[in-house]
């Protein structure tokens, strides 16, 4: 009978076992840890807008907060808020830094991706992990002990941190994580493009350059761009290798203070709530702003970057 | 029974913020250059009064004088007096802070073993630290450093929250300001340590931090004589840059943080003080 029948399939339709709700206990919890991420950009973007918004659209004049170096937050009679040789010295560390990582991390994704086979592949793959996971302050150390002294003998300068040895430090800690971005945007670049290349008779060289980056360009830009962001980041490395001196750099030499370095030194010491403390959380929301928009550009060059074919 | 410390101190804090038990806890908050002293003090102080426990915690001297004004600390210590305002806003609080100088902390002006100056005026340190001062080079103040080929001068300075930093702005540049580019140091003994190893280099901390690879020039107060800076000069008061540490007391102290003031200021805290580098308030024979 067709209602016996249905009443059958009802029954066992409803039958809740144990695996029923484990499946509907994983499933919350995976929900959990996917929304927390949101959850947390969110909470720490209120924290800092709380603590720094109140400045921002207060005391803070915002064109003197861009064009002015004059950065004096604990001066009795006249407490200034210049930011612009923080970032200046924030993007020249960042700059130098990419000029030694982008010809490191290119080089190296490039030949872990097409050259490298079997085992040296994948033991170069380790170690490029394995330099991501060297802590910062560890490299600030390098930095401190070992370029600075450099630095000073081979160019016989008087003192050894500042932009260079920051710049070096920095591009070596991010070359690593740009080398495994770089290589995976390789991978992703069809294998019927480069069968296509060599049909025509192109040399190994010849389809890497002409065909393997250019298809995997919005890849490679991503690469560069979470480099970038790291570097913007980065805090006790640049802390311990930049010399942190409030000061717009003309050479590779000169020292400069960091975003980041100048909330680490100062913060501590700020008492809670007052105006120092405000622009140090001012100088946290720019930094949060620049990153954020840094990666969205390189979440938007990967997406568009997907090879099609 | 040492091991089990820790944890009695936490047993004696909960008690204490509960109202109950018999063990009065001292608040003692403020500077960092005095946290090292004030723990000293106080872990000191546990075996001489074991009913009183004093809980110590750094923060800076403006986080003491703000703890202060709010009225929920018994001591706050800080590298500098408090200003008018500050203490007028802590009377508006009902807290009335009496002050009382605990030692002196002598600012040493550091250079490089091989810079030849011996001697240096305020007003040559003006011009080498202060916003205005046009002296850029070692040849504008007249000597010529071995190893330093640029013969820049290369200022070395503290982050500008340090007490040491406030100081030193007070004392030497007055109404002015620090010239900026300074390599801002986040400690004493990271100054020490780059005027070690830069020839070029001019640098100020505490005395306390000085070592023996690092020459101190003796200071010149208005064509006077020229002082070097020693705990002697900083109690006397003939080094020009000596400044008093304090701490702050919430209305005339009484009962136990009298007890513990008076402690300090005695014989015993005075020794404890100077074996950590710094100048006693009073004059101490510690043998």
């Amino acid at each position: 009978m067709p209602a016996d029948s249905g009443s059958i399939a009802k029954v066992d339709l409803d039958h809740r076992g144990r695996s029923w709700y484990v499946d509907k206990a994983v499933g919350g919890l995976v929900f959990v840890g996917g929304v927390s991420a949101i959850v947390f950009v969110m909470g720490i973007f209120v924290f800092i807008s709380r603590e720094g918004f109140g400045f921002v659209f207060g005391t803070l004049d915002i064109g003197e907060f861009l064009t002015s170096i004059e950065w004096r937050p604990t001066s009795e009679n006249n407490p200034r808020y210049g930011a612009l040789a923080l970032i200046a010295g924030t993007a020249a560390v960042t700059g130098l830094a990419m000029l030694v990582a982008v010809p490191f991390s290119l080089g190296a994704a490039i030949f872990i991706a097409e050259f490298a086979t079997g085992r040296t592949r994948e033991g170069l793959k380790v170690l490029v992990e394995l330099l991501a996971a060297i802590p910062s302050v560890v490299w600030g150390f390098i930095g401190l002990s070992i370029m600075s002294p450099l630095i000073i003998d081979t160019f016989d300068q008087p003192v050894g941190v500042g932009v260079l040895n920051s710049g070096v430090i920095l591009g070596l800690m991010a070359a690593p994580i740009m080398t495994t971005i770089a290589e995976d945007a390789l991978k992703a670049v069809p294998d019927s493009y480069r069968e296509a290349a060599e049909a025509m008779g192109a040399t190994r060289w010849q389809v890497v350059w002409q065909v393997v980056l250019p298809a995997g360009r919005n890849g490679l830009v991503a690469a560069l761009l979470l480099g970038v962001g790291r570097g913007f980041g980065e805090t006790m490395a640049v802390l311990m290798a930049s010399g942190h001196a409030i000061n717009i750099p003309t050479s590779p030499f000169d020292s400069v203070r960091a975003l980041t370095a100048t909330i680490a030194a100062e913060l501590g010491d700020a008492p809670r709530g007052s105006e120092h403390y405000q622009a140090l959380f001012t100088l946290g929301i720019f930094l949060f702003v620049i990153t954020f928009l840094i990666n969205l550009a390189a979440d938007f060059a990967v997406r568009r970057g997907a090879p099609r074919g | 029974m040492k091991r089990r410390t820790p944890l009695m101190s936490v047993i004696l804090l909960t008690l204490a913020c509960g109202g109950a038990g018999d063990r009065t806890v001292i608040q003692n908050r403020g500077s960092d250059t005095l946290v090292n002293v004030a723990q000293a003090w106080a872990e000191r102080y546990r075996e001489i009064a074991p009913n009183v426990a004093v809980a110590v915690s750094g923060g800076g001297s403006g986080t003491g004088i703000s703890s202060m004004i709010n009225g929920t600390i018994d001591i706050a210590n800080s590298s500098r007096a408090m200003r008018e305002s500050e203490i007028a806003s802590a009377r508006e609080g009902g807290t009335d802070p009496i002050e009382h100088i605990v030692g002196y902390d002598a600012l040493a002006i550091f250079l490089h073993p091989d810079n030849p100056l011996t001697e240096i005026t305020l007003g040559q340190l003006r011009g080498i630290f202060g916003e205005d001062g046009t002296l850029e080079s070692w040849s504008d103040v007249g000597v010529s450093v071995p190893g330093c080929q640029s013969d820049e001068i290369i200022r070395v300075s503290r982050q500008n929250n340090s007490g040491t930093y406030a100081y030193f702005r007070e004392a030497v540049l007055g109404e002015s300001e620090f010239k900026l580019g300074s390599r801002d140091m986040n400690g004493s003994s990271e100054v020490v340590e780059l005027v070690e190893q830069t020839p070029c280099a001019i640098g100020y901390s505490g005395l306390a931090y000085a070592t023996e690879h690092i020459a101190m020039p003796c200071v010149v107060v208005d064509g006077g004589a020229c002082v070097t800076a020693t705990v002697q000069t900083a109690v006397d008061g003939s080094y020009p840059i000596a400044r008093p540490l304090f701490m702050y007391t919430a209305g005339t102290p009484e009962g136990a943080v009298g007890a513990y003031m008076d402690w300090i200021l005695g014989p015993e805290g005075q020794c404890i003080i100077s074996d950590m580098g710094y100048a006693p308030a009073v004059e101490v024979d510690c043998g």
